[in-house]
């Protein structure tokens, strides 16, 4: 292995860690919400500064390749799109810490109702994460592709949970505090579940060379 | 954008005269007033290529081309072409600057003279042009008699191309043009192909992939005689769309 190779390798761990981190604080701000535990919510909000020291690091790591080596190709997509990627990963570990905000929030007041769709919200989106990851590490344009299929899913979830929420909120209006903080905790998932979708489309960039972002798949057109 | 095609090699093969083969079925168009740049490992054929374009194997006896050349609609490659009216019209610089041992007005009003021009205002207005057009007109100009031998490294290449430029040839060689340079004559010179490109057409090899990257519009990637990858010089660094290229660029080749 050359250096170069070595220096690459210790970007990909680096961004393997990001992302475990980041699918750790999604997973634990959704337990201290169901399980009313104020003390993992805390500790989401202080893991928060390890994503972020990670953040800069890969960025600063990306960027001295870059000066230095001169990467081209599919190094080049690599490097380029690791310093992408860190950006979204970090974006998901604030709305991880905006959940936990919520859960200590919710952990005061009386349950509104048991959480069964945001789990299963959860459980598919922070799949997504590693997946999307994972993807992008072993350059797996089929995972990816699987990954972009699964934020439909998510989408649909959000989407009877808020409409779930709005019948609560119609019926008993003393439920309306406790219900937007609810739907926000979806609207979070649904929003980190789009950018583990973004990463899944850099690994198309990535593997192909050609960016699909912003681009209608094409039964719609 | 349409491209306009200055040179089309097609099913180009070329022999040394002990018999190595050493262009495999070579195609690719050289799009007009744009850089080509040829890249690939020591002996994959790429100077070999460059010195078709000017017959300049011909020098030596024994050497054999199969295939064609169309430069423009002549083929350059056919026995009746005539080599001199063709080398003013594909000019050549190579590695090492190669000014005449006389003056830097004479270096330029060499060629000038041998296509017969022989008035004095003439000849200092398209010295001048030539010296101007190669970026070396400010430092130059008030030593035009001084020995082209006093200029620097740098220096003398742009007067070698100069001199090429001075009987307005429309295409260009360049074989590695900067590799005996320091990094601030190299800069010059790479920024100076964006201005020549304008009016001629840029046929360029060289060891340095990030200076292909950064002059060339096109490029073409050889290895051991084939012509493995032609596209955009985008393309390639960026995507390319070959194995092998994509190992050349990333420096994992072998």
């Amino acid at each position: 292995m050359t250096v170069f190779d070595e220096e690459l390798q210790h970007l990909k761990e680096k961004l393997l860690k990001m992302g475990s981190l980041v699918e750790d604080a999604i997973k634990n701000s959704i337990h201290a919400l169901v399980d009313r535990d104020n003390a993992l919510a805390h500790k989401v909000i202080d893991n928060d500064r390890l994503v972020n020291t990670l953040d800069v690091e890969i960025d600063e790591e990306s960027i001295r390749l870059i000066a230095l080596r001169q990467p081209m190709a599919t190094d080049l997509r690599f490097i380029t799109m690791a310093m992408k990627i860190t950006t979204d990963l970090e974006r998901m570990g604030d709305f991880a810490v905006n959940i936990a905000e919520r859960a200590l929030e919710l952990n005061e007041e009386p349950v509104l109702k048991p959480y069964i769709d945001i789990p299963k919200m959860r459980e598919i989106a922070q799949g997504m994460i590693r997946d999307a990851l994972n993807a992008f590490v072993k350059k797996d344009k089929q995972l990816a592709m699987d990954v972009i299929m699964r934020d439909d899913q998510v989408d649909d979830l959000k989407r009877d949970v808020l409409e779930e929420l709005a019948l609560f909120m119609a019926k008993d209006p003393t439920t309306v505090s406790r219900a937007m903080k609810v739907s926000f905790v979806a609207q979070y998932l649904e929003r980190v579940a789009d950018h583990a979708t973004n990463i899944a489309e850099m690994v198309i960039y990535l593997v192909e060379g050609k960016i699909i972002r912003h681009m209608a798949p094409p039964t719609e057109h | 954008m349409l491209e306009q095609i200055e040179l089309r090699v097609k099913g180009l093969n070329f022999y040394y005269s002990g018999g190595i083969h050493a262009l495999k079925q070579i195609s690719l168009p050289v799009y007009s007033n744009q850089v080509t740049a040829l890249i690939g490992p020591s002996g994959c054929g790429k100077t070999t290529l460059l010195r078709c374009f000017n017959r300049m194997h011909d020098l030596y006896p024994g050497n054999r081309y199969e295939g064609e050349i169309y430069f423009v609609k002549d083929n350059i490659l056919s026995p009746d072409m005539d080599l001199i009216s063709l080398r003013s019209r594909v000019g050549m610089v190579f590695q090492k600057p190669t000014p005449f041992p006389m003056s830097i007005f004479d270096n330029i009003a060499y060629g000038l003279k041998l296509k017969g021009i022989k008035k004095r205002a003439e000849l200092s207005e398209r010295v001048e042009k030539a010296l101007r057009h190669a970026a070396l007109w400010d430092e130059a100009k008030d030593k035009l008699n001084a020995s082209a031998y006093d200029l620097s490294g740098g220096q003398q290449q742009r007067l070698v191309i100069a001199r090429a430029l001075a009987v307005n040839p429309e295409v260009l060689l360049f074989d590695e043009p900067t590799s005996a340079l320091d990094p601030i004559s190299t800069a010059k010179i790479e920024e100076l192909f964006a201005t020549l490109k304008k009016d001629v057409t840029i046929i360029i090899v060289t060891h340095n992939m990030q200076q292909a990257a950064r002059i060339s519009d096109w490029t073409g990637f050889m290895m051991l005689g084939e012509l493995i990858e032609f596209g955009k010089t985008d393309k390639i660094f960026t995507a390319p769309s070959e194995k092998l290229t994509e190992d050349y660029v990333t420096g994992r080749f072998g």
